[in-house]
């Protein structure tokens, strides 16, 4: 089973996106979506993508749930900072943090999920160390930050993905 | 303009409202572009424009095709997972690039690679 | 009144972001390095595909929205390559 259906996720979301591309779900679509899922999967395959199981299923939904807010709230901020650009001037600056996730899925989601936010933008990851470089364009207090990802992304993705 | 009066008034207030709401928001995004002194801080901008005035603006194109034909229009949804997926991925790799080149030019403004000098391309590629 | 209305808030919300490709437009042009220009053609190419939406609307043509994914597509990759060769001084290795 696992031979045939490498990547049993991807295949669905190809073929939500062919219905969607399409516009209907008449059968012949949905059996040469199905089939383009499938051959998708076997060219995945050969991209050797590191696997990882979802361990908490439960977390996804608060994480996103966190993930909305948070881009919703910072979309209000940088709105606000870029308007009184002229009076304020923004203090921002980099913050390096220390995080101890390996997993490359997890990290790219990370990755994803803090250049999403429009106030932090992320730069640069040394695997070595550990050591995350993002940009923060409102800087007030860097700990703050730290302490921010630590809690809210970097503990709910090491639940999920480790 | 003849299908636009078929609309009816509780649905044209909403696509108003998300028309007016997403072009400002990039609107702001953009002038983000102009208005920011640094770089790494222009880098933010384009986030809004990308998440909030995307999803605004399909949602109300959906909303008009939706109510005009009378039937569920959801293919704007493949814009909106499309641009929220791919935004990232592009301010990532202009940061690392910028980054990188900002380094390699030995400028102060940026922090140092904290192990050795040479600036290492092997964890470049997320 | 009804559809008065709304062709002014589409004409507005196209004027919006008309001026939002001129803002990403001058950071393209004058953009005091190579990051800067592809950060302003980025911008501009999501602007670009937001006012191709706002004309589908206005027309009803289900083209506009077309165009609007092959640029939102094209310009993704057009992005990555070019950030991909400041990085490296090559676009495929």
């Amino acid at each position: 089973m696992r031979y045939w259906f490498p990547f049993p996720l991807l295949s669905l979301s190809l073929l939500g996106l062919w219905l969607l591309i399409n516009q209907s779900l008449s059968p012949g679509h949905i059996v040469l979506g199905t089939m383009l899922g499938i051959a998708f999967a076997w060219v995945m395959v050969n991209l050797q993508p590191d696997k990882t199981r979802l361990k908490n299923i439960g977390r996804i939904a608060l994480l996103a749930g966190h993930v909305a807010h948070d881009v919703l709230r910072s979309n209000i901020a940088v709105m606000n900072v870029i308007l009184r650009a002229r009076t304020r001037p923004v203090n921002s600056g980099f913050v390096a943090i220390d995080i101890s996730l390996r997993d490359e899925n997890a990290l790219a989601l990370l990755a994803c999920i803090l250049t999403a936010t429009p106030g932090t933008a992320w730069l640069e990851f040394d695997r070595q160390t550990g050591v995350l470089l993002i940009h923060v364009l409102d800087l007030e207090n860097g700990q703050l930050w730290v302490n921010l990802i630590k809690s809210r992304y970097e503990a709910p993705l090491k639940e999920i993905f480790e | 303009m003849s299908h636009l009066t078929d609309l009816p008034a509780w649905a044209a207030i909403p696509v108003c409202i998300l028309l007016l709401l997403g072009s400002a928001v990039t609107l702001v995004g953009s002038m983000g572009l102009i208005r920011l002194k640094t770089f790494y801080g222009r880098l933010h901008a384009p986030t809004l424009g990308a998440s909030a005035g995307t999803i605004l603006i399909c949602l109300a194109s959906m909303l008009t095709f939706a109510v005009l034909q009378n039937r569920w229009i959801v293919h704007e949804v493949l814009i909106i997972v499309f641009v929220i997926l791919t935004t990232p991925v592009t301010l990532m790799l202009l940061g690392q690039s910028a980054l990188y080149r900002d380094r390699i030019e030995g400028s102060d403004d940026v922090p140092r690679k904290s192990t050795g000098e040479q600036p290492d391309t092997s964890g470049m590629d997320i | 009144m009804n559809e008065l209305f709304i062709i002014w808030s589409l004409l507005a919300s196209q004027v919006l972001l008309g001026l939002a490709m001129g803002c990403a437009l001058f950071r393209m042009v004058r953009g005091p390095r190579a990051q800067d220009r592809i950060l302003g053609l980025d911008a501009l190419y999501i602007n670009a595909m937001l006012l191709l939406l706002t004309f589908g609307i206005r027309t009803a043509n289900s083209i506009y929205f077309e165009a609007a994914l092959i640029i939102a597509l094209l310009g993704f990759v057009s992005s990555i390559a070019f950030a991909k060769f400041l990085m490296r001084g090559e676009v495929i290795e």
